[in-house]
């Protein structure tokens, strides 16, 4: 250990954060080395990015702190950490749409005489990077930020990090693949080593076995905000991470009983929209259907289209046998539909408002009388669902936004649940929330379904897919990949179906760009 | 669980129960009518006090739909304009008919088709409200000088109605602050007590959300700009009936500063989603209270201008203050 902590030039210790009760992060201690890859894995919601956002000066952690260099530091900014040479690549790097590609890798340190920028020095620069990092042909200097597929978004991002005049000592890479084509990923690959190489630590965040065997020399793996251990790459294997990421809680998330499932309430024929083709699937009335899927390969624009909130372009939507033509998600509510969509604070609550807002909104229609809304009926029902959900909050007057994750999405709920719709379609409805809650948002699916209530749910949780579904449906690319009944479900039928072989790369970056 | 009764201070309830906003802005105006009775003996005489209610009307009218549309979460900046409009309009209307009845209802008939094109602009033009109502505040006005000659129109001031609502009274009250009074009154129950106001908070509140939970949104930001162009139509009438004429900019020019100006002072949150009617009333009686008792001390008009510009950045730091603010960036 003694050893390790001298040749490592950032240290986590002890790196706790809480956001609002949610333990995110938990006494994560772990050590960064020149010229080593350090994998990081872990399921969604497992910490990963969270512990990126505190390296990156995004967060401050709660406990714990950083050690660079043998000094504890704390960054009260992102600027802060980037001084101190730790630079981390997101997904979705901010990309200014307006100016070009040239002017965003340098945006900040732009060559210039005085205050006035010299083009043609920026440009050269811009070539001589891209020539030098092995990107050339994959980016032009002069295309407007707007213009640039997620592809060349994340190497813009990476080439700001690599001209940077402070030269990064840590660079983090958070699921760079993701949007990647083949012939791209080899790039990047040469160009991780090439910097392994040359002394930086680099931080390689993927869920991609194959890349981790590919680059990585140690790989850390973290499971509800705590590390679990940090393995060396070259002496373990794919199912010993597997068990270290999923570990044993997987046994104790019961499945649902079967239900008598009824009539069909929801019926897909052909649908698409400008993000999904052909799509075709069926909700019955007391069956709980779970559409998985990679991020992006939409199954939230879908939801979306389904209640009138996107066009859909072609195919028939039908809702208890009749044809529904959502124009809006108002339409979608009076044919009987309601939606928990993915955002829940920036798309669901009003989160200055108080509960009884958040859950009567969606029934105003029904608690009013010559448009007065009936303040006495609202608060009944109003409680009803709050005690029915068990919605910890010290009055329905309270503000939402001063609720725990679990709590405001038991709100989200609670609201759709005094429409009582025939369709209650859930996107992610665990993201964000705490074990205790997440076990209660089961248990209150499980209730719905019991009622005869058709439910259609996103989930990136594979151990939910399966304790949740009665039927799974895989979207791949925007088309349906395949159907898996639950008998047949398994985490690693569902994954084979998610994830695009290699010779659907190509259509993948056709239906991304 | 027991209850542990804590000793709470009259203050407090009565505090708690009108809301920290509305007991800031009474105890401004309490301190302000002390102030301006103590150097004015004449202050307080009922005329002054009735001259001081007729005076805020009209831009008081134009405060309460502001304060409408920016719950919303957005503006008309146009309110103005649409009201020379209006006036213009009763007024020609009203001496080519020789029914006043008749030029009232022409009057309100442009305001909601002002208030429409207004809306249908921000929605289907997909232009953000501030530049829309911008451009609209330019045309309409054009639309009144072209049509007027940018002179006075026609003599209002034999009719009886206009004669009523300029100088007539009720109850002791003048019909104009009746007018006020009425149109506050029914604002405050619209936002209130209906669903239709629940979910104008809601829009300006998290308009995702509002969308998403089934709300028409669309219908509800062209129904509020219709209600702003009959309001500033009413206050456009009063402008007629006051100065006996149709008026195609003198007394509704600047108005929709005015306007802005006491949604902003009684606490209207400029993102939208929070804001009352009682406030904005409270806020406009203060403004015509600090007006009115400066001319009455003959204080320079043009330092009245700088005590309001001051009254209302004071106004709104405290706001801020009180709520927070992180000091980053452009304030919301």
């Amino acid at each position: 250990m003694a050893t390790s902590e001298s040749t490592a030039v950032l240290t986590a210790e002890g790196i706790g954060k809480r956001f609002s009760g949610v333990t995110a992060l938990d006494g994560v201690t772990l050590d960064f080395r020149p010229g080593e890859v350090l994998a990081l894995m872990g399921e969604n919601g497992a910490g990963k990015s969270t512990l990126l956002r505190v390296l990156s000066g995004d967060h401050g952690p709660d406990d714990g702190h950083l050690v660079i260099d043998g000094a504890p530091v704390t960054f009260d900014s992102p600027r802060a950490a980037m001084a101190a040479g730790i630079r981390v690549i997101y997904q979705e790097p901010e990309i200014i749409p307006h100016v070009s590609v040239a002017e965003n890798v340098f945006v900040g340190e732009l060559p210039a005489r005085g205050r006035l920028v010299n083009r043609r020095t920026l440009h050269r620069m811009t070539r001589e990077a891209l020539r030098e990092y092995g990107f050339e042909g994959v980016l032009r200097p002069e295309t407007l930020g707007s213009r640039l597929s997620p592809a060349q978004r994340q190497l813009v991002e990476i080439l700001r990090v690599l001209t940077a005049t402070s030269p990064p000592k840590v660079i983090a890479f958070d699921e760079p693949t993701s949007s990647l084509s083949e012939h791209e990923v080899d790039a990047l690959f040469a160009l991780i080593r090439r910097l392994r190489d040359s002394g930086v630590a680099v931080v390689y965040v993927s869920h991609r076995m194959k890349e981790i065997f590919q680059l990585a020399d140690r790989v850390a793996v973290l499971r509800d905000g705590s590390l679990i251990g940090v393995e060396d790459a070259a002496s373990t294997d794919e199912n010993r991470l597997v068990r270290m990421m999923i570990g044993r809680d997987l046994s104790t998330l019961e499945r649902r009983a079967t239900q008598e499932t009824g009539r069909v309430v929801l019926r897909l024929d052909r649908v698409s929209t400008d993000d999904v083709t052909d799509i075709s699937l069926e909700v019955r009335a007391g069956e709980v259907v779970c559409l998985a899927g990679l991020v992006g390969a939409g199954r939230s624009e879908l939801a979306h289209a389904i209640v009138g909130d996107l066009p859909v372009r072609s195919g028939t939507v039908e809702l208890d046998g009749k044809p529904l033509r959502a124009r809006t998600p108002g339409d979608a509510v009076k044919a009987g539909i309601g939606f928990a969509p993915e955002e829940r604070k920036t798309d669901a609550l009003l989160m200055q408002r108080s509960v009884r807002d958040n859950v009567s909104i969606a029934v105003l229609d029904r608690l009013r009388r010559f448009r007065v809304v009936r303040r006495a009926k609202e608060r009944e029902l109003v409680a009803e669902y709050v005690r029915e959900l068990r919605v910890r909050t010290p009055s329905m007057e309270q503000e939402v936004r001063k609720l725990s994750g679990g709590n405001q999405q038991k709100t989200v709920l609670a609201r759709w649940l005094a429409r009582r719709p025939k369709l209650l379609i859930l996107d992610e409805p665990t993201r964000g929330v705490d074990v205790g809650a997440k076990a209660e948002i089961y248990r209150i699916i499980d209730g719905l379904a019991a009622e005869g209530i058709a439910l259609l749910v996103i989930s990136s949780d594979l151990p939910e897919v399966l304790s949740l579904a009665d039927r799974i449906v895989v979207l791949r690319a925007g088309r349906v990949a395949g159907a898996l009944d639950r008998d047949d479900a398994t985490e690693e039928a569902v994954l084979t179906l998610a994830i695009p072989a290699t010779e659907d790369a190509e259509d993948t970056e056709e239906i991304a760009s | 669980m027991t209850t542990i009764a804590h000793p709470v201070s009259p203050f407090r309830r009565t505090v708690t129960a009108i809301g920290v906003q509305n007991s800031s802005l009474l105890l401004t105006l309490i301190a302000l009518v002390i102030l301006m009775s103590s150097l004015n003996e004449n202050f307080l005489r009922t005329n002054n006090l009735l001259l001081i209610g007729s005076a805020i009307t009209i831009m008081g009218l134009l405060s309460l739909v502001q304060t409408l549309v920016i719950i919303l979460g957005a503006l008309d900046i146009s309110v103005g304009s649409m009201a020379g409009l209006a006036s213009v309009v009763s007024a020609m209307v009203f001496t080519s008919t020789g029914s006043s009845a008749v030029g009232t209802l022409a009057a309100i008939g442009v305001g909601v088709v002002c208030g429409l094109v207004n809306g249908m602009i921000i929605i289907f033009g997909r232009v953000n409200p501030v530049v829309a109502t911008l451009a609209m505040l330019a045309t309409y006005k054009g639309i009144a000088q072209v049509i007027s000659d940018g002179k006075a129109q026609g003599y209002t001031g034999a009719d009886d109605l206009f004669i009523f609502l300029a100088k007539g009274s009720l109850a002791g009250l003048p019909t104009l602050v009746w007018v006020f009074l009425l149109v506050a009154a029914v604002l405050h129950f619209l936002l209130r007590y209906t669903d239709i106001g629940r979910n104008i908070y809601a829009i300006g509140g998290n308009d995702t959300a509002a969308r998403l939970a089934g709300i028409n949104i669309n219908r509800y930001i062209i129904g509020v700009y219709a209600l702003v162009g009959v309001v500033a139509a009413i206050a456009g009438l009063l402008i007629t009936a006051r100065t006996g004429s149709g008026q195609p900019t003198s007394g509704s020019e600047g108005l929709e500063l005015l306007a802005v100006t006491g949604a902003a002072l009684g606490g209207t949150m400029l993102k939208g989603g929070k804001g009352s009617i009682v406030s904005t009333v409270l806020a406009v009686i203060i403004l015509g209270v600090l007006n009115n008792g400066m001319s009455g001390l003959g204080v320079n008009p043009f330092w009245q201008n700088m005590a309001t510009g001051t009254l209302l950045v004071v106004a709104v730091v405290l706001q801020q203050v009180r709520g927070g603010e992180r000091r980053v960036g452009l304030p919301v």
